[in-house]
C-alpha cells in the first residue's frame, strides 16, 4: 500500500465566472521517501491537487469529490478538528513565498518551538535544542543564533531553509512543496533542492514538488506527474519520461525551452488553455495538438500504461515509441 | 489556487461593470445602502414638488401630532413636518454634494501634483495639510459665519476645506503607489509629458478609492450641516433643513417628540445608507477582491 | 556604438546598486546582462532608459550624452529607445484598450494623430501576432503573452535603435515564453534595432544574446562573446551561476558537476571590501580579499573578466580547487 493514495480527485470552484473545474479527475500514488514531482504550465491545477491533501482550499468555494488517503486513513471526509492535528505533524506544507509565510513579528526560533511544543509536546527547553537541530538540518550555518533572529533579518534562501525546517518539525509522512525554489535565485535553488534530497534520504520524508521548471524535475524527482488542463497526462519514473516523453503536450513543454532551440528558434505550442469552465469528451489539448485526429475529438483520452508499463500517458497517438 | 483562477477570462468594460454589479448585488448590506441612498435622493429632488410650502402656517394645527393632512405632523408654527422633511433633504443633498465636489475639485488637483512631484512639492502640501488638520472644525465654521454670514453657502465652504486634508491625503497616497507601476515608467519611455501621465495614466486609476471616499464624506457633510444648522451657524430659519428642524424641536420634545424624531431619524437612515454604500463599494472596486 | 555606459554608478541612498559599470552595445547586437536578484540589472535598465537619474558616470545613446539630460530635454531623444517591461500585468494602464497603448508613443512624438495612428498601430499588432480584433480591447482581457505582445508593439512602433528588455519573458509559461522568445528574435533581425536583455536566466541569453556580460553586486565581473562565455566561463562566479542552473535532463544533470556557492549575496550597502564575490568564492586567496580585481582581458580575446586568478595562462576552475 502507498503512503498517500489520491483517487479520481475533482476540485470545482465557484467563482463569479460559474464553476471553475481546476481539478478533474486525477489518480496518484505517493510511495515512502518518494519525491513525486507535479508538473505542468498555471492553471493546470497542480497546486490544487496538492493542497486537497492537507485540504488547504478556500473552504467556502471549494466543490471537492473523489479520495484522498493517507496510510489507507481517508481525509476528505476527516472533521476539521483532526484534520488539524495532521496538518504539521503527517502532511505539511512549504510555500513559494518565504517572506509571507513566516510571521514577521516572532522569532524564528519561536515559530519553530511553536509547532514542536503543539504537535509533539515538548518542554520549552527541548523545543528549543530541536529548533537548532533543525536548523542545522536544513543547512542554516549558526544555528543557535540564528533562532533568535526575525524573519526580516534573514535574506530569501535562508527564509526558505526555515520554512522547511518548520515544516519538517514534526517528521512529517508528506511534505508538500508549493514552487519553494521559484523565487530564489540559481545559486540559492540548487542548496534548497539538496535539503529536499537530504531530508528523504535522512528521515525518509515523502515529498510532493510543485514546479513548473523541468530542470528541477530533472534533478530531483524520482517520478513526475505532468497536468494539463486538470488532468494528468502522462507520469514516469524522471529518466524514463525525460527519455522517452509520449505525450505530445510534455514533448512540447520539453521542446518549448530555450536548452531545446534547434537552429535559433524555439519549439513552440500554438493555441491556448481551454476554457476552465467547460469539459467536453475530447482530448483537452486537440486543439493544440499537431497530432490530432478525429478520435482525439470525440472521445477524452484515459491515463493508460505504455511501455514499460509504468510509464502512463493519456494519448491516442504517443510517440517516443522507439 | 490562484493559478487554477489565472486562465483569461475575455470580458469588456460593459461586462467589467456586469461583474461589478454581480458581485455588489449578492451582497445585502451595501444593496440596503442602496436603497437608502435612492430613497434619499428620490426624497431630496422629488419631495419638494410634491409636497407643500414647507413656510406656509396653519395656526389651527400648531403642534398637531401626525394626521391625515399632516402625515408627520406639524411644528410650533403649524408647518407641515412632511414638507419640511422633504426641504430639508434638498438642502442636506446641496450641503453634502457641494462640500464634497468642492473638496474634490481642489483637493484631487493638489493631491495628485503632491504626489508626483514627491521630491520638491510633497512635503510642503503634506506639512499644510498637517496644520489643516490641526485647525478644529467648528472654530473655523464659526469664523467663516462670521465673515460671510451663517448660510448654506458658508456651511459648504467650511465643510468643503474641512474634507480637503482627506482627499489630498487619498490621492496623493493612490499617486504614490501608481507612480511605481510599470505602466507610468512606460509611459515615460513613450515620451509622454507629466501633464498627460497625470490626467491619463495616473488621474483615472486612482478613482476607485476616490469614489469611496466620496460615500464617506457626503454623510459626513450632511451630519455636518446639521450640525452647523443646529448650532444656528448654518441655514437659517425659516429655510427648512433638518438641523433647524432639530433646534426648534428642542424646545418641544415633551409635547410634540416627532418633530425631533423625523429629522434625526432622515440623518441617520442618510448617514447609515452612504456608509452601507461605501462598505460595498469597497469591497467591489477593491483590486484585490479580483479585476 | 548605440549605447556607451562608462563606469556607471547608481546609489539609492545607502544602497550600492550599481557600482561602478561599463558596457557598450554596438549596432543591431543584443547584449544579455545576467544577474541574480541585488545584483543591480534592473537599475543599469532604469538608467539608460533614464527612469532615474545616474549618481555618476556615463550613458551615451548613439553618441549622445545623456547621463544627466533633464525629463524635458530627454524627450525627444526617447524615439530611440524603448522599454519592455517583465511584469505583464502592471505594464499596460488598465484604462487604455490595446490600441491606445500601442498608438501612444506615435502621439507624443508628433508623428500621427490619433486617426492617422491606427493603421500603423494596426501594421505593428500584426507584426507582433495579435489578431486585430485584439485592437479594441482592454489589458485585461488578454493573457500574458498576448499583453507581452502588446508590451512589444509599444516599444517597437517608433522603430528605436535600442530596446532596454528587463525580463520580459520570465512572468510566462514555458511554453508562452517560447512564443515570445522566438518573436523577438524575429523582429531584432526584421528590425536590426540594438537590445540590452536583462535577465536572470542563462538559457534565455545563451538562446538569443550575441554577447553576455554578468553583473555581480553592481559590477560586471566578466563579458564575452555568448558561445565563449558557455563554453569557457572564467570567472568562479560564472561557473557557479552555469553549474547551478539545473538543465531539463536527468541522466545529465545528475552527473553534473556543481559548484555549490556557500553563503549568501551580501547587502549592496556594504559590499565586502576586495573582490566582492571573495566572501562567496571557493578559490578565494588573501589577495581577494584585500584588493579588488580589475576587469581586464589578459587573454586579448574580447572576453574580459575580473578576477586575481585569471592570467594569461591560467583560467580557474571553482569546481576543483576546494
Amino acid at each position: 500500500m502507498s503512503l498517500l493514495e489520491i483517487t479520481d480527485l475533482t476540485v470545482d470552484f465557484d467563482t463569479e465566472d460559474g464553476l471553475v473545474q481546476a481539478v478533474r479527475g486525477i489518480s496518484l500514488e505517493l510511495g515512502e521517501g518518494e519525491i513525486l514531482a507535479l508538473c505542468g504550465e498555471s492553471g493546470c491545477g497542480k497546486s490544487v491537487t496538492a493542497m486537497s491533501v492537507p485540504r488547504l482550499l478556500p473552504p467556502d468555494t471549494t466543490r471537492l469529490s473523489g479520495s484522498v488517503k493517507l496510510d489507507g486513513r481517508e481525509l476528505t471526509t476527516l472533521p476539521e478538528s483532526r484534520m488539524r492535528q495532521i496538518r504539521g505533524k503527517d502532511v505539511s506544507v512549504v510555500f513559494q513565498e518565504p517572506m509571507t509565510s513566516l510571521n514577521p513579528s516572532f522569532t524564528v526560533g519561536y515559530q519553530i518551538t511553536e509547532v514542536l511544543r503543539r504537535h509533539e509536546g515538548l518542554s520549552r527547553r527541548a523545543a528549543r535544542d530541536r529548533a537548532v537541530e533543525l536548523l542545522e538540518l536544513v543547512g542554516i550555518p549558526l544555528p543557535a543564533r540564528r533562532i533568535k533572529e526575525y524573519p526580516h533579518q534573514l535574506s530569501g534562501g535562508m527564509r526558505q531553509r526555515v520554512m522547511i525546517a518548520i515544516a519538517v518539525a514534526c517528521s512529517p509522512r508528506v511534505l508538500i512543496a508549493d514552487e519553494p525554489t521559484t523565487a530564489l535565485d540559481v545559486t540559492i535553488q540548487a542548496g534548497v533542492l539538496d535539503v529536499f534530497r537530504d531530508l528523504r534520504d535522512r528521515l525518509g520524508t515523502a515529498v510532493i514538488l510543485i514546479t513548473h521548471d523541468l530542470g528541477v524535475v530533472a534533478d530531483i524527482a524520482d517520478r513526475a506527474v505532468v497536468m494539463y488542463a486538470g488532468r494528468a497526462v502522462e507520469q514516469a519514473p524522471v529518466t524514463e519520461l525525460f527519455a522517452r516523453p509520449r505525450h505530445p503536450y510534455t514533448l512540447g513543454l520539453m521542446n518549448a525551452l530555450p536548452s531545446a532551440a534547434v537552429n535559433g528558434r524555439l519549439a513552440e505550442i500554438p493555441g491556448m488553455v481551454p476554457s476552465p469552465l467547460t469539459d467536453p469528451d475530447e482530448c483537452a489539448f486537440q486543439a493544440r495538438c499537431t497530432r490530432a485526429q478525429d478520435d482525439c475529438r470525440r472521445k477524452r483520452p484515459q491515463l493508460e500504461p505504455q511501455q514499460p508499463d509504468d510509464h502512463l500517458a493519456a494519448c491516442f497517438h504517443p510517440g517516443g515509441q522507439s | 489556487m490562484a493559478d487554477a483562477l489565472a486562465v483569461p477570462v475575455t470580458t469588456g468594460r460593459a461586462d467589467r461593470r456586469r461583474r461589478l454589479w454581480r458581485r455588489f448585488r449578492r451582497r445585502p448590506m451595501p444593496m440596503a445602502g442602496l436603497v437608502l441612498v435612492a430613497g434619499f435622493l428620490l426624497l431630496a429632488l422629488l419631495g419638494p414638488l410634491l409636497t407643500g410650502d414647507p413656510s406656509a402656517q396653519d395656526y389651527t394645527a400648531t403642534l398637531a401630532p401626525p394626521s391625515g393632512a399632516h402625515p408627520l405632523g406639524t411644528d410650533d408654527l403649524g408647518r407641515d413636518a412632511l414638507a419640511r422633511i422633504a426641504h430639508g433633504a434638498q438642502v442636506s443633498l446641496q450641503a453634502g454634494v457641494l462640500s464634497t465636489l468642492l473638496a474634490m475639485v481642489i483637493g484631487i488637483p493638489i493631491g495628485l501634483v503632491a504626489g508626483f512631484y514627491r521630491r520638491w512639492l510633497d512635503p510642503v502640501v503634506m506639512r499644510l495639510v498637517d496644520v489643516t488638520l490641526a485647525f478644529p472644525f467648528l472654530v473655523f465654521a464659526v469664523g467663516l459665519a462670521a465673515i460671510i454670514g451663517p448660510s448654506l453657502k458658508g456651511v459648504v465652504l467650511a465643510l468643503g476645506f474641512s474634507q480637503l486634508p482627506a482627499v489630498i491625503r487619498i490621492t496623493r497616497g493612490e499617486v504614490l503607489a501608481i507612480r511605481e507601476m510599470d505602466y507610468v515608467a512606460a509611459a515615460i519611455a513613450d515620451g509622454a509629458t507629466d501633464r498627460h501621465i497625470l490626467l491619463r495614466y495616473v488621474l483615472p486609476n486612482c478613482s476607485s478609492p476616490l469614489i469611496v471616499q466620496a460615500t464617506v464624506a457626503i454623510p459626513a457633510a450632511i451630519i455636518g450641516e446639521s450640525t452647523l444648522s443646529f448650532l444656528g451657524l448654518g441655514v437659517q430659519p425659516p429655510t427648512p433643513s433638518w438641523g433647524v428642524m432639530l433646534t426648534t424641536a428642542q424646545q418641544y420634545l415633551d409635547v410634540a417628540p416627532w418633530l425631533a424624531i423625523w429629522p434625526g431619524l432622515m440623518i441617520a437612515l442618510a448617514t447609515l445608507g452612504f456608509n452601507l454604500l461605501g462598505d460595498g463599494l469597497r469591497d467591489v472596486l477593491d483590486p484585490r477582491s479580483g479585476r | 556604438m548605440i549605447l556607451e555606459i562608462d563606469n556607471l554608478v547608481k546609489h539609492y541612498g545607502q544602497v550600492r546598486a550599481v557600482d561602478g559599470l561599463s558596457l557598450s552595445i554596438g549596432q543591431g547586437e543584443v547584449l544579455g546582462l545576467v544577474g541574480e536578484s541585488g545584483s543591480g540589472k534592473s537599475t543599469v535598465g532604469k538608467c539608460v532608459l533614464r527612469l532615474t537619474e545616474p549618481t555618476s558616470g556615463g550613458i551615451r545613446l548613439d553618441g549622445r550624452d545623456i547621463t544627466h539630460l533633464s525629463r524635458r530635454a530627454m524627450r525627444p531623444l526617447r524615439r530611440d529607445v524603448h522599454m519592455v517591461f517583465q511584469d505583464p500585468y502592471s505594464s499596460l494602464n488598465p484604462r487604455f484598450t490595446i490600441e491606445q497603448i500601442v498608438g501612444e508613443p506615435l502621439l507624443h512624438h508628433g508623428i500621427a494623430s490619433r486617426r492617422e495612428a491606427g493603421g500603423r498601430v494596426a501594421a505593428m499588432l500584426e507584426q507582433v501576432g495579435l489578431r486585430p480584433e485584439m485592437r479594441s480591447r482592454f489589458p485585461h482581457e488578454l493573457s500574458g503573452g498576448q499583453r507581452q505582445r502588446v508590451g512589444l508593439a509599444r516599444a517597437l512602433i517608433l522603430e528605436p535603435k535600442l530596446v532596454v528588455a528587463d525580463e520580459p519573458v520570465s512572468a510566462l509559461d514555458v511554453s508562452v515564453q517560447a512564443s515570445v522568445l522566438n518573436l523577438i528574435t524575429d523582429l531584432q533581425r526584421e528590425m536590426g534595432f540594438s537590445c540590452l536583455f536583462i535577465t536572470h536566466d542563462l538559457s534565455v541569453v545563451e538562446f538569443l544574446a550575441d554577447r553576455v556580460a554578468v553583473m555581480y553586486l553592481g559590477k560586471i565581473v566578466e563579458s564575452g562573446p555568448t558561445a565563449q562565455i558557455f563554453a569557457e566561463p572564467r570567472h568562479p562566479y560564472t561557473q557557479a551561476l552555469l553549474s547551478a542552473a539545473p538543465v531539463a535532463d536527468p541522466v545529465r544533470q545528475r552527473e553534473r558537476r556543481r559548484i555549490v556557492l556557500g553563503g549568501d549575496v551580501p547587502s549592496p550597502v556594504d559590499p565586502p571590501a576586495g573582490c566582492r564575490f571573495h566572501t562567496r568564492c571557493p578559490l578565494a586567496y588573501d589577495a581577494c580579499r584585500t584588493s579588488e580585481p580589475a576587469l581586464t582581458d589578459p587573454r586579448t580575446s574580447g572576453h574580459p573578466v575580473a578576477c586575481h586568478l585569471v592570467t594569461a595562462d591560467h583560467v580557474p576552475d571553482a569546481a576543483v580547487n576546494r
